[in-house]
């Protein structure tokens, strides 16, 4: 589904020059849920942000289902991002003065889906994450894992192939973090790719595999517990973490 | 193309941010409510001035005896200039671009009009035909001093409403009936009325010239002589009279450059004087105008600006959720274009409701139903209206231009 070669990206700060990632290789399976780790500065926000057409990058190749991503205009990448991707936030990223349902019901809007259509629609999502209660509600009316729930739903309405979630817990407690990743879990079964950037250990454990960066490169890259690519780098931080 | 859907989703975020949206409203509906006031009341002014002059021929060009200045071939300073019914001949029959002529004899205050037991003391004057016409006077009943008058030196009189009023008491009808003017029996022919204001000019019978002269004994001498000039403008106006001072000047040999030897008064000139007053005070007024609308563009243009930050985090989520830059664009503009275009509506008018309503009220000599150019106040709007625009263009493009992610970006 998703095929990184060689992706290197900078920034410019003034006359400096940030080297964020330096050569990432990835491959990602259709219907496979991954987390990426990191500490803060490893280049994993950067990373998904190219990989959700949000950021452009340097050098190499990205490959999304079979297409090459690469000098689009920014109405394409839209269309992509409207087509293949949902989005989900730390923040929530939900619009204030829109209710539950037209939040939901907002990327079909882009698809030119006519109203009465997508609120239908984002009502069976809403059902699908248990949030039909609160359909009329503004997003400062609910709690922070409704927010997320409704969130996962508006990435979900528009069908996509991957979801992409920056620190989906990160501004949840234990509990409805649990909750969340449990309807990930769900829709991944569905067999939507999922990819989660975390640093949260026990959410990254409950993903299939688990690619953990460093400094701009993948660290190591450990599939149901088991270890396919260990960099000596992070073979000596395993070692002394022991 | 129409796309209700598109409409629907800006009235929804219309709805949703009511202060916002009154914000914009409000200095648009200003900037259009304040200009309409202010060009309603230059035409206001404008029209007054015009009122004023409505009362008397806008066209004339008075002359008056005078005493020479100057010595002229061998005589000396000092000579009086009086006029003749041989002036009036020569100008009504020899001077191009003269409309209407009148001589007027005046006898001064202090003259006698009695009827019955009634008595009353006002100016007499004598006049040509075409004097109701150049002074612009109201019969009220009966008719003006006519050519049979003139002619024949018949004893007819045309007394003021102000005269009816002190020698026709008990609502007695005036036309017909003998008045005693210094003693002599005249025949009342018309009431007049003269809307100036100016009561000197409503303490007056006029009697016809040539009756004047013989029973007053004023010979062929007349005191000034009044002629119109149809429709010419101050230049033409200017060429008439300086034709007829040099005329005047030779008839009557003395200097031409001798400026006491006769008065000259052209109230073409003076009102085009006045006019252009007014048109400076308009110009004011309009400098006023324009002003108050580069303030609203202004601030229009301020609150577009802050909108479109506001909206920043917005713009991003609908970008990352698939919302094409063009698509950003268009929602921010056509909301800009909707709030500006009601906004100024309402100014437009609230604007011409207050002028209606001040005009209804308001009806001084110098300021007279004010009213607004239409025209000009839809200019403004769309000015308005295309000034929001484009405040809201140039930011919503930014912000359609920035990176969902920097958008997103936690603060």
């Amino acid at each position: 589904m998703i095929t990184l070669q060689n992706i290197n990206k900078s920034y410019q700060t003034g006359n400096n020059s940030l080297h964020v990632l330096k050569g990432i290789n990835l491959h990602v399976e259709a219907g496979e849920m991954v987390s990426i780790m990191g500490s803060s500065g490893s280049g994993k926000s950067t990373l998904l942000n190219i990989l959700g057409l949000l950021d452009s990058y340097d050098d190499g190749a990205y490959y999304l289902d079979g297409q090459l991503m690469r000098e689009m205009s920014e109405t394409k990448a839209a269309q992509l991002r409207n087509k293949f991707l949902g989005f989900v936030f730390q923040s929530f990223n939900l619009i204030s003065f829109k209710n539950a349902m037209e939040n939901v019901a907002l990327p079909l809007y882009y698809q030119g889906v006519p109203r009465r259509k997508r609120n239908k629609l984002a009502m069976e999502y809403l059902e699908r994450v248990g949030l039909v209660p609160w359909a009329e509600h503004l997003p400062s009316e609910l709690s922070g894992g409704q927010k997320q729930r409704l969130a996962i739903a508006r990435a979900l309405i528009s069908q996509p192939k991957v979801i992409l979630a920056d620190e989906p817990t990160g501004a949840l407690d234990s509990v409805t973090s649990y909750e969340v990743l449990e309807l990930f879990q769900q829709i991944n079964k569905s067999g939507i790719t999922i990819i989660i950037v975390t640093h949260e250990n026990d959410i990254a454990h409950k993903t299939q595999r688990i690619i953990r960066l460093h400094d701009g490169k993948i660290n190591s890259d450990e599939k149901n517990g088991k270890i396919e690519v260990l960099t000596e780098e992070a073979f000596e931080l395993k070692s002394n973490t022991r | 193309m129409f796309d209700i859907d598109k409409w629907q989703e800006i009235f929804n975020t219309i709805e949703k941010n009511k202060l916002r949206t009154f914000l914009t409203g409000f200095s648009v509906a200003w900037g259009i409510f304040m200009l309409i006031i202010l060009q309603g009341s230059g035409i206001g002014l404008q029209k007054g001035v015009e009122n004023q002059f409505r009362s008397s021929a806008t066209n004339a060009i008075w002359i008056w005896n005078g005493q020479t200045s100057k010595p002229y071939a061998g005589m000396k300073p000092g000579r009086n200039i009086q006029m003749t019914n041989e002036d009036y001949d020569y100008l009504s029959t020899r001077v191009d671009g003269i409309d209407h002529i009148s001589s007027r004899y005046q006898l001064w205050s202090g003259n006698t009009i009695s009827y019955n037991q009634q008595y009353g003391s006002f100016s007499i004057r004598g006049v040509h035909p075409d004097y109701g016409i150049v002074e612009k006077l109201t019969m009220v009943q009966g008719r003006f001093i006519n050519e049979y008058d003139q002619k024949e030196s018949r004893k007819s009189v045309v007394i003021s409403t102000k005269v009816q009023e002190a020698l026709f008491v008990h609502g007695e009808e005036p036309l017909d009936k003998y008045i005693k003017v210094n003693g002599i029996p005249f025949k009342v022919v018309g009431v007049f009325t003269d809307d100036d204001g100016r009561d000197d000019n409503m303490q007056v019978v006029y009697v016809a010239l040539a009756a004047a002269q013989k029973v007053f004994g004023a010979g062929r001498d007349v005191q000034s002589i009044v002629v119109t000039v149809g429709d010419a403008n101050a230049d033409e106006a200017k060429e008439i009279e300086d034709n007829i001072k040099s005329k005047m000047a030779s008839m009557h040999r003395y200097d031409p450059t001798d400026e006491r030897a006769m008065f000259f008064w052209n109230s073409v000139e003076e009102f085009q004087r006045f006019k252009k007053l007014f048109a400076s005070i308009s110009m004011f007024i309009w400098v006023i105008g324009v002003g108050t609308i580069i303030a609203g563009v202004v601030g229009v243009s301020n609150i577009m600006m802050i909108v479109v930050k506001d909206r920043t985090k917005e713009i991003g989520i609908r970008k990352a959720i698939g919302a094409t830059p063009g698509s950003i664009i268009s929602l921010v503009l056509q909301e800009a274009i909707l709030i500006t275009g009601f906004a100024g509506y309402i100014g437009l008018v609230l604007g011409v409701g207050l002028l209606e309503l001040i005009s209804k009220q308001i009806d001084t000599p110098f300021f007279k139903q004010p009213e607004v150019n239409i025209q000009v106040a839809i200019g403004a709007t769309v000015l308005l209206v295309v000034a929001g625009a484009l405040a809201g263009f140039f930011p919503a493009r930014r912000a359609a231009a920035i990176k969902p992610i920097e958008a997103l970006r936690d603060e």
